[in-house]
C-alpha cells in the first residue's frame, strides 16, 4: 500500500547531478552516531555548493553560496536527525538521504523505516503542517514547548524549513513487507535556487 | 558559568550580561541541551535589566537548539523585567531566517545583525 501527502513528485526526472548517502542500522546503534549527522549534512552542503561558483568581485555570487550551503546543512542535518530519532529500531531497512540538484531546485529525499504504530500521529501531524498557516504553527510549536517541560522533541524540523526556508515537502508512505510489517517513510523537500 | 566542548562554546560575562554563543549546536533533544538551559535559566533568575544574547559566530543550530533559545526568550518575557538583544551577523544566513521568530515570541526583543 501507498499513501502520498503534500507536495511529493513520485517520478523525479533524474538530474544529472545527484549524491546518495545511506546508513545501515546495523553496523552501530543509529543514535550513538549522532554526530555523523552533521558531519554527513556538512558534505550534502559543501559538495553541492561547488555548483554555485562565485565571482570575487560580485558580492551576490558569494552571498548565494552561502546561503545555498547555509540551507542544504541545515535541512539534511534536520531530515538525518528525524531519520535517526523516529526510524523503526526493529527493521534493518536501511537509511539513506538523497540530494538532486535540478535547474531551479534542490531536491531531498529521505526514506527511512517507521514503527507501524507510530504511522497514524505521524500523518495526523503531516495533516496539521499542511493544512495550517505555517507562521502560527511554528509560533504555537514554540509556546507549546516551552510551557511543556516532559516534551523531548522539539516538533519544529519540518516547520523551520517550511516557515523560515520557503520548502516545500512530501511524504511516502510505503509497506514495503509483511510479517512482520515494515513500512517506509520517504521525506521530499523541495528548496527553490 | 561556562560550557565548552570541541563543537561549541557558551559563557556568561556577568560584568555585561552577555551570554556568549560559538560554535555548532546540535545536540539530540531537549535533554543534552538541559545543562545549556539550566545556564540560561540561572542568567534569567538573576534578573539583570539586560540580556545580551551574542550569536555572532554561533555557525550552526538545529530545531532542538532554536527550541531551546524560544524557550529562554518566553521564560524572560515572563519575568516582565528583563530586556533582551539578540546579536547576530548577516554572514551567518540561518540567522536571517530563524532569529526574527524570537522577535514574534516577544515584540520588544531587540535584534540586530551585524554584517
Amino acid at each position: 500500500m501507498t499513501q502520498i501527502f503534500g507536495d511529493f513528485i513520485e517520478y523525479l526526472p533524474a538530474g544529472p547531478e545527484y549524491l546518495i548517502i545511506g546508513f545501515s542500522p546495523s553496523s552501530v546503534p543509529l543514535k550513538q552516531r549522532w554526530r555523523n549527522n552533521g558531519l554527513s549534512a556538512d558534505f550534502l552542503a559543501d559538495y553541492l555548493a561547488t555548483f554555485f561558483p562565485t565571482v570575487e568581485s560580485d558580492r551576490t555570487t558569494i552571498d548565494r553560496k552561502a546561503e545555498i550551503r547555509s540551507a542544504v546543512s541545515y535541512i539534511a542535518n534536520e531530515l538525518l536527525e528525524n531519520a535517526m530519532k523516529f526510524n523503526d529500531e526493529t527493521s534493518d531497512y536501511p537509511i539513506s538521504i538523497r540530494l538532486q540538484l535540478q535547474r531551479d531546485k534542490l531536491v531531498f529525499s529521505i526514506a527511512n523505516s517507521i514503527p507501524p504504530r507510530a504511522v497514524s500521529k505521524f500523518q495526523a501531524y503531516i495533516q496539521e503542517l499542511t493544512t495550517s498557516d505555517p507562521g502560527e504553527l511554528y509560533i504555537r510549536q514554540l509556546e507549546k514547548n516551552a510551557a511543556d517541560e516532559t516534551l523531548t522533541t522539539s516538533g519544529l524540523g519540518l516547520l523551520t524549513m517550511v516557515n523560515d526556508y520557503m520548502a516545500k515537502i512530501g511524504w511516502k508512505f510505503e509497506t514495503v513487507q509483511k510479517n512482520p510489517e515494515v513500512i517506509t517513510v520517504t521525506t521530499m523537500v523541495q528548496l527553490t535556487v | 558559568m561556562e560550557i565548552k566542548t570541541e563543537d561549541y562554546s557558551i559563557w556568561y560575562d556577568s560584568t555585561t550580561s552577555t551570554v556568549n554563543c560559538q560554535g555548532s549546536l546540535r545536540l539530540s533533544g531537549m535533554d543534552e541541551y538541559a545543562p545549556i538551559v539550566q545556564l540560561l535559566n540561572d542568567v534569567a533568575e538573576e534578573e539583570p535589566p539586560i540580556i545580551t544574547l551574542n550569536l555572532r559566530e554561533l555557525e550552526f543550530l538545529n530545531s532542538s537548539g532554536i527550541s531551546m533559545l524560544s524557550k529562554f526568550v518566553i521564560k524572560v518575557r515572563q519575568k516582565k523585567t528583563i530586556e533582551i538583544v539578540v546579536i547576530g551577523s548577516k554572514g551567518i544566513p540561518w540567522q536571517g531566517k530563524s532569529l526574527k521568530n524570537l522577535q514574534r515570541l516577544m515584540p520588544s526583543l531587540k535584534l540586530e545583525l551585524e554584517s
